[in-house]
């Protein structure tokens, strides 16, 4: 019998001690309180960006093809990854190991696509000229104000910072599920459910991270384009 | 019954609910690339934006990590006290202003004090 099921059948008294107070396990619980913690790293950053943003010209250079497609399709992937790990972790549920590894391998299909895509968006943009710390020379002339403050170079340090580090956690989680994957049949439900909310957690980060950082940086206007 | 009998563990939501969500979530997502190419003010821009991805940040801990189906006892320990730390976090924002003020030049000349008055 799982923790959980355990904790369903204690009638004690939550807080006297050998209960359940949350009716779940201690591991689930564990890994509950590493995703707040993780969810304020990234909110820091996040937040760190935004402050640097509101006290320096900022550039919004990126255009429709490819930043915004890209980053769109990555979108897609790990919102269907999402989909792919609650339908493994309901196959496991109801006994179906089978269907809950394949059900994780489609899960880590879709984080390597997501990956992948976003090597390739790095790549047109390092290959622009952007760096942590400077901006490619074209992007400097156009985001110039009138007044002549030039664009701040920190807008690549943001960006491989907070995009690098979920990529990072996609990357790690890919191998955690593959981990699992394997060794499906020796783990508890309660084990499978608990990578699915780590992954879950990482889709939900990019929930922010895709609109903070890729759509409010379009280059509306088409200035680079001129 | 036997170490090894199989037994079904309770997982709440159908497969029809995860699949709404990720449509939910897809259309959440569409409507944000709409909006990147709306002129509007970056702060109306912003506000619609973090309210789109606080509306699906809610709908995967709710659905997709099941929040929604566990124990009153553990939403209310995670998430306030997450909100809350996250909230303290805008404590930097006027600095960030104040920055900004001066970083930036004046495009009129600064007011010239008066002269000051001739003793008699």
């Amino acid at each position: 019998m799982s923790t959980e099921a355990r904790a369903e059948h204690f009638p004690a008294v939550d807080w006297e001690g050998g209960a359940f107070p949350y009716r779940v396990g201690h591991r689930k619980l564990g890994m509950w309180l590493f995703i707040v913690s993780d969810s304020l790293t990234f909110s820091a950053l996040l937040i760190g960006y935004a402050y640097l943003r509101a006290s320096n010209v900022w550039p919004t250079p990126f255009p429709f093809y490819p930043s915004i497609v890209f980053s769109s399709v990555m979108t897609f992937c790990l919102l269907s990854s999402s989909l792919t790990m609650v339908f493994g972790v309901s196959a496991s549920s109801r006994g179906d190991k089978a269907g809950a590894r394949k059900w994780i391998f489609a899960t880590i299909f879709f984080g390597v696509t997501f990956i992948v895509l976003h090597l390739i968006e790095w790549n047109h943009l390092i290959s622009e000229g952007m760096r942590p710390f400077y901006l490619p020379e074209h992007w400097v002339k156009v985001f110039t104000t009138t007044d002549g403050v030039p664009p701040s170079p920190l807008f690549g340090a943001t960006f491989f910072t907070i995009t690098g580090l979920h990529m990072f956690h996609v990357a790690s989680g890919a191998v955690y599920l593959l981990v699992v994957a394997l060794r499906v049949n020796k783990l508890k439900h309660e084990d499978i459910e608990i990578s699915g909310l780590y992954w879950h957690f990482v889709d939900l980060v990019w929930m922010f991270v895709f609109p903070l950082i890729y759509i409010m940086s379009v280059d509306v206007g088409g200035h680079l384009a001129r | 019954m036997s170490e090894h009998a199989h037994v079904e563990e309770h997982f709440a939501g159908t497969n029809k609910l995860f699949v709404s969500i990720w449509v939910w979530l897809l259309v959440l997502t569409l409507i944000e690339i709409f909006l990147a190419y709306r002129p509007m003010p970056i702060h109306f821009m912003l506000t619609i934006l973090l309210g789109l991805s606080i509306i699906k940040a809610a709908l995967i801990m709710a659905y997709f990590m099941h929040l929604k189906f566990e124990r009153l006892s553990l939403i209310i320990t995670l998430v306030p006290a997450l909100v809350i730390c996250i909230c303290l976090l805008f404590v930097f924002f006027p600095d960030s202003f104040r920055s900004a003020g001066l970083r930036y030049k004046f495009k009129e000349t600064p007011p010239v004090a008066p002269a000051p008055a001739e003793e008699p």
